[in-house]
């Protein structure tokens, strides 16, 4: 019979070859940042439809490496613009490593002139994040950019949510740029929001799960549809898009929120074409 | 024990911190500390971020001994730091930990709780300390395995029994400790801590001491936090992250003056129409040389403090 100290090292030293095995697989899959994507995401979304990934007609502008996990702010640029016979219909943004890696999926219409859009996301770790357009004529094209997540008491959680539940609902809906007519106007929507998930609330503490998030954001000029999102808890704290719209003739913007508890906010911003 | 059983063997698996893990475990060395008031035990982190070199022990931790009790303040970023704590409280009194007071919620702080539970300590906090660490934990274990090179089980987040409203006084006999809650200002659960004996304030991450300051709870709560702070008579004044002082007003003014430039700039820059891009290339670079870890802490602090000042009409 072995000695307990004499077992102990044997079992010490089977631990450690396991884990050596298991770092070189984590290893593995680490070094790759598309890994999860080739394997898994690219069928589940897409199937086995071709994706433009040399000459993408979507560009995506995101920092190296995310100061503010809470607050990564990111911008799409489409290369083409929204014209009858060809067009931008939908952006899917999917950020492979976060819980829920859909971040959100935004429709666009001929009124919406340029699909562009600017948003706030939270990148839980070292992640890649992913555009895909998809063109009216059912083509798709990929951009993706690798974030570095930041360390330390760094969370992608937000930093005041007391202040963000006491506006709960309140909009802010402004063009941020030069109104020239018939042209796109770039325009800001922000909405006061928690936007939180209770997943890990759940585990935790066993108690209590105030999942709340906005689920939905509808935009739209003169009763016209010019975006739409369908948004998840990727998206940070108090909500912040922009997007484009062609104020075409003077009238009334409008938005539409929807959150996970099914509470809408609506707020209605009157626009003239002289402007 | 059993979850320590676990840990170890978690660590094991998952880096090689876990090897000095396991001596660690038959006999803890003890943190070196610093009596700097009667009574007041103080042991002094490394400004730096967080990483396997450290271990995670940046923070000033420390504990408070009365004629029953030990009050612990703030249980060091790791498990093995807060058993080093405790061994630290052995070396100098028999007196059992009564407190383990978490002064907020972010992971240099909180993490050694663990090593406090078996012995039987209340644990308290500010009333919305649950909140955090439940939306945080998760993360924060995930980070440590990631930076710090061992793994944390669950429980390694322990909450705290008793929360703070306002204010709550601890009675460690002879020797009654003060402790305040704020309103979001460094993050939305800071406490301090105050020694009626001594007139030791310990103000934790509401003071920042050459370390950057880091905001993660709301610029403009922070910078009222601050001028309340400045009106306080107090003997000695604990920072989370620097040297400790015995003007507490005149150790405020660094922090306040680049909290006050990062709001103005911030501000100019809304009015401009600019974006949180902007804010992120422009705001407070006149305060780099005057601080250590500004590449990176500052970004951070301009996001957040953006996000909180668009919100303002
Ligand atoms: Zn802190």
């Amino acid at each position: 019979m072995l000695k307990v100290q004499q077992r102990k090292s044997i079992y010490l030293l089977l631990i450690l070859q396991l884990s050596l095995l298991s770092s070189s697989i984590v290893m593995a899959i680490e070094d790759d940042p598309d890994a999860l994507w080739e394997s898994s995401f690219k069928t589940h979304f897409f199937g086995d439809r071709e994706i433009e990934t040399k000459k993408p007609l979507v560009e995506l502008k995101a920092p190296k490496r995310a100061a503010n996990p809470a607050l990564v702010p990111i911008t799409i640029k489409s290369k083409i613009g929204q014209q009858p016979e060809r067009y931008v219909k939908t952006i899917y943004l999917i950020i492979d490593k976060n819980p829920k890696p859909l971040a959100g999926k935004f429709s666009f219409t001929q009124e919406s002139g340029q699909a562009d859009l600017s948003m706030r996301i939270r990148i839980n770790e070292y992640s890649k994040v992913r555009v895909i357009a998809e063109l009216n004529d059912g083509s798709l094209s990929m951009a993706s950019r690798f974030v570095k997540a930041s360390g330390g008491c760094a969370a992608p959680v937000g930093s005041d949510i007391d202040k963000a539940m006491a506006r709960l609902g309140k909009i802010k809906l402004f063009p941020r740029g030069e109104n020239a007519p018939g042209e796109p106007l770039f325009t800001q929507f922000m909405v006061s929001h928690p936007n939180i998930t209770g997943l890990q609330m759940d585990q935790l503490t066993r108690m209590y799960a105030p999942e709340h998030y906005v689920t939905k954001v509808d935009v739209s000029f003169n009763g016209k549809p010019v975006m739409s999102a369908e948004t998840d808890i990727s998206i940070s704290e108090n909500p912040s898009i922009g997007f484009y719209f062609v104020p075409s003739e003077s009238g009334e913007l409008k938005v539409m929120v929807k959150d996970s508890k099914g509470l809408t906010f609506t707020k209605v911003r009157k626009i003239s074409a002289e402007n | 024990m059993r979850s320590f059983t676990g840990h170890f063997i978690k660590s094991l698996l998952f880096g090689s911190i876990g090897w000095s893990g396991v001596l660690l475990s038959s006999t803890p060395p003890a943190l070196p500390i610093e009596e700097i008031e009667g009574g007041v035990y103080l042991f002094s982190g490394h400004q730096a971020m967080a990483d396997k070199q450290n271990a995670g022990a940046i923070a000033n931790i420390g504990f408070i001994v009365g004629n029953n009790c030990v009050a612990v303040i703030d249980s060091g970023g790791s498990p093995e730091q807060g058993k080093q704590l405790m061994a630290a409280v052995h070396s100098v009194t028999t007196k059992p930990v009564c407190y383990v007071i978490n002064t907020h919620v972010h992971p240099d702080h909180i993490l050694g709780n663990l090593a406090f539970k078996p012995q039987g300590a209340q644990f308290v906090g500010h009333q919305e300390l649950p909140r955090a660490m439940a939306l945080r934990g998760e993360h924060y274990l995930k980070t440590a395995s990631r930076s710090l090179g061992f793994a944390l089980p669950v429980e390694a987040i322990v909450m705290p029994d008793t929360v703070v409203r306002e204010t709550l006084k601890i009675d460690l006999g002879g020797r009654l400790l003060i402790l305040t809650a704020y309103p979001a200002a460094h993050t939305d659960n800071d406490l301090t801590v105050f020694d009626e004996n001594t007139g030791t304030l310990w103000l934790s991450d509401l003071l920042f001491v050459k370390h950057v300051p880091v905001l993660d709870g709301s610029i403009n709560g922070w910078l009222s936090v601050i001028d309340q702070l400045q009106k306080k008579q107090v003997n000695l004044a604990i920072p989370g992250h620097g040297a400790i002082t015995h003007s507490l007003s005149q150790a405020l003014e660094p922090e306040k003056r680049y909290l006050q430039t990062v709001r103005r700039e911030i501000k100019e820059v809304i009015k401009q129409g600019g974006g949180m891009e902007m804010a992120l290339e422009k705001v407070g670079l006149s305060e780099k040389e005057h601080w250590l870890l500004f590449e990176q802490f500052h970004k951070r602090t301009v996001s957040a403090a953006f996000a909180e000042l668009e919100w303002e009409e």
